[in-house]
């Protein structure tokens, strides 16, 4: 079982790496988001520090929409999830090793490219640390609350479009504590921790909730 | 560990009534498809060959009826099937040593290695290259190769020798009547024939 | 004229840029080394910015070559969608790493200039945003390479985009000046411009061609590579086949 776990985490990652993955095109939008933002707001650097946790963030966010409707869309088009499907692993399993793969390869590079995008907002030197790690412990969230819709979408021609419609309102939680621990740390009343805290029981709650939701919607579909 | 010494296993399903989309495409549909057996599955187009299949790999869930494996109550009978749809289930970005590999660990209880598996369907030399520079007849085959890496007593097969030259086709019934004799078992939605002796029609439909 | 019309052979291609290569490779090295003594011993340091002037002997010519090599694509693009050059599409692919690394040079080099000189690595100035932009087309272009493999469809998309960018490149280079200006006047230190020093000038050149030899010889071998890369995938499908008819003749006997 752990070999066919370990199977399908390693065939996610050579086909991100191989045939343009969603990954790099993930980091791409991120720096899109980044360079757009302060087109609209103006180049105030002032203005863009104190906002700038804020930007990365939505720009991680909608960065990890990119790509989400093919997580499952591809197995299913060439008929791979019907092997997974016949496979011993249960399909819980297989879930958890594909959402896995997705954040290794969209969520973890979105996360350590942070700080460096920080730098064209300004982003303070103290805050690109915890930006980086709420990205860190925040992305696993939107993998898989995203795996949980993608699921949905899978047999859909046009997944990619009502994903984010998906998607979006149920990344509020993440998005609110994400972005206030990364401002605690830039001082304010509240300490680190508590938001921190409060974003990584989000993830790991997002982490069995998608799982579960993903594995139901693939057994269900078709 | 042959097939044959395993207990004999019996995929038996009852009563099945099929409805997609409000229409009913198949009502009380029952047969059993013993060890060392090969049915065929025969019915015009629409009749709900590709629905009965879903419907054994736990695809689609049968409006009336029963399927389950005699001799193992508790397994699900997708977990003791091989599946081979019209859709090749390959990646075409990686090998076709890779994918072989990958089903394999997926499917556990492994048989031949990917590269026997591959000379035994005549493609021992594409075995490094991306599964995309494949012919279809070749990713036919490799997808066929998937029997072989694993052994599992149920060969469910949608339309097999589609994309098969004659040539390919001998080679399939060659490994078909294999697997019967080794006690395996053998479900196929066809049009053509398939090669086998003693093969029972079921038919659906009208 | 005639001379191109017989490059337009890859085999000719492989062959001319083969010997054209070490020559091209050996001018190149030569110059940078001559141009990199000059601006690190030879020329003086800024009397305003000291030593990190040395910085933009990197810089420029980095910001040079970026747009160079959009020019260049824009011309392969046509040469794919007009004159249905079969090296076209070969020369755009090829090309579009290279100025995109080019550009991440010049920003790169722009970040680690600004600490020093404006207390922070980014700011909003219009030319490094518009440079930024540029990156960002770059990567676009080399996204929609990525995501289609089928190479003659690939070329043809491609130089679609490149011509769009091309066109919009004044506009967002206009829209960018307009916008930061609007913002905040030009506080931004003007360091080029013909008021440079001959001392400083001179390796400047230098450089200017060595870099833009190198890029030359970057350009050329990703060429090479990517002709190769098209042959063997060719190659190995039509020996797939050929060992596919040779054992289904065999079998049957």
């Amino acid at each position: 079982m752990t070999r066919a776990f370990l199977a399908i985490l390693k065939r996610d990652l050579a086909l991100a790496s191989r045939a343009g993955g969603g990954g790099e095109l993930a980091l791409v939008f991120f720096l899109t988001i980044v360079v757009l933002v302060p087109f609209a707001l103006g180049p105030d650097l002032n203005l863009l520090s104190r906002i700038g946790p804020a930007i990365l963030w939505l720009g991680a966010l909608l960065s990890m929409l990119i790509g989400l409707d093919r997580l499952f869309q591809g197995d299913e088009e060439d008929g791979s999830l019907d092997l997974i499907r016949a496979s011993v692993l249960p399909l819980e399993l297989a879930v958890l090793a594909k959402g896995l793969a997705h954040w290794l390869t969209t969520g973890l590079p979105l996360a350590l490219a942070a700080p460096l995008l920080g730098l064209l907002v300004a982003l303070p030197g103290e805050a690109m640390l915890p930006v980086a790690a709420t990205l860190l412990v925040g992305t696993p969230a939107l993998s898989f609350i995203g795996a949980g819709a993608a699921a949905l979408t899978a047999g859909l021609r046009r997944g990619g479009l009502i994903l984010p419609v998906l998607v979006a309102p149920l990344t509020v939680p993440v998005l609110i504590f994400g972005v206030s621990a990364s401002n605690a740390a830039l001082g304010g009343t509240i300490p680190f921790a508590t938001p921190f805290l409060i974003l990584c029981a989000l993830s790991l709650a997002a982490i069995v909730v998608g799982t579960l939701a993903a594995a139901a919607a693939l057994r269900q579909s078709g | 560990m042959t097939p044959s010494s395993d207990p004999i296993l019996t995929l038996e399903a009852d009563a099945l009534t099929c409805r997609r989309g409000g229409r009913l495409i198949f009502a009380d549909l029952s047969f059993r498809l013993r060890s060392g057996e090969a049915i065929a599955l025969t019915g015009r187009n629409g009749a709900g060959k590709s629905s009965l299949l879903a419907m054994l790999c736990g695809q689609l869930r049968p409006e009336a009826g029963t399927i389950r494996v005699e001799g193992a109550p508790d397994v699900a009978p997708v977990e003791l099937s091989h599946v081979v749809g019209h859709r090749d289930g390959l990646k075409t970005a990686l090998s076709a040593h890779e994918n072989l590999a990958f089903a394999q660990a997926l499917l556990g209880d492994a048989a031949l290695s990917p590269a026997e598996a591959l000379a035994k369907v005549g493609l021992p030399h594409v075995a490094a290259l991306p599964v995309g520079y494949l012919s279809a007849g070749q990713r036919r085959r490799v997808a066929l190769a998937r029997l072989l890496v694993a052994r599992r007593p149920f060969w469910l097969l949608d339309e097999p020798m589609s994309a098969l030259d004659t040539a390919a086709q001998a080679m399939l019934s060659g490994l078909m009547r294999e697997h019967l004799a080794q006690g395996g078992a053998i479900l196929a939605a066809t049009h053509g024939p398939l090669g086998l002796d003693g093969v029972r029609e079921v038919k659906i439909g009208p | 004229m005639a001379s191109l019309i017989d490059l337009a052979n890859p085999t000719r291609f492989m062959r001319y840029s083969a010997v054209l290569l070490p020559w091209v490779a050996g001018i190149a090295g030569v110059l940078l080394v001559v141009g990199f003594y000059l601006a690190w011993f030879v020329a003086p340091a800024d009397y305003q910015q000291g030593e990190t002037i040395r910085i933009m002997f990197v810089h420029v010519p980095a910001a040079w070559l970026a747009m160079m090599f959009y020019t260049m694509m824009t011309l392969s693009a046509l040469g794919t969608l007009v004159w249905r050059h079969p090296l076209a599409d070969v020369a755009q692919k090829a090309a579009a790493p290279i100025g995109a690394a080019f550009a991440l040079i010049c920003l790169l080099t722009g970040a680690f200039w600004g600490k020093p000189m404006w207390g922070t690595y980014w700011v909003w100035d219009a030319r490094l945003t518009s440079m930024l932009v540029l990156l960002l087309i770059y990567l676009g272009i080399m996204a929609l390479w990525r995501t289609l493999d089928e190479p003659s469809q690939a070329g043809r998309a491609v130089a679609i985009l490149t011509l769009v960018g091309f066109v919009n490149v004044p506009i967002i280079k206009f829209s960018v000046d307009w916008w930061n200006t609007l913002h905040q006047p030009a506080s931004v230190l003007r360091l080029d411009g013909p008021t440079i020093h001959a001392s400083m000038l001179w390796p400047l050149l230098i450089l200017a061609v060595g870099f833009t030899g190198l890029a030359l010889v970057l350009h050329l071998v990703a060429m090479r590579a990517e002709i190769m890369r098209r042959r063997v995938r060719t190659l190995t499908i039509l020996e797939a086949e050929r060992l596919d008819r040779l054992s289904a003749e065999s079998a049957p006997a």
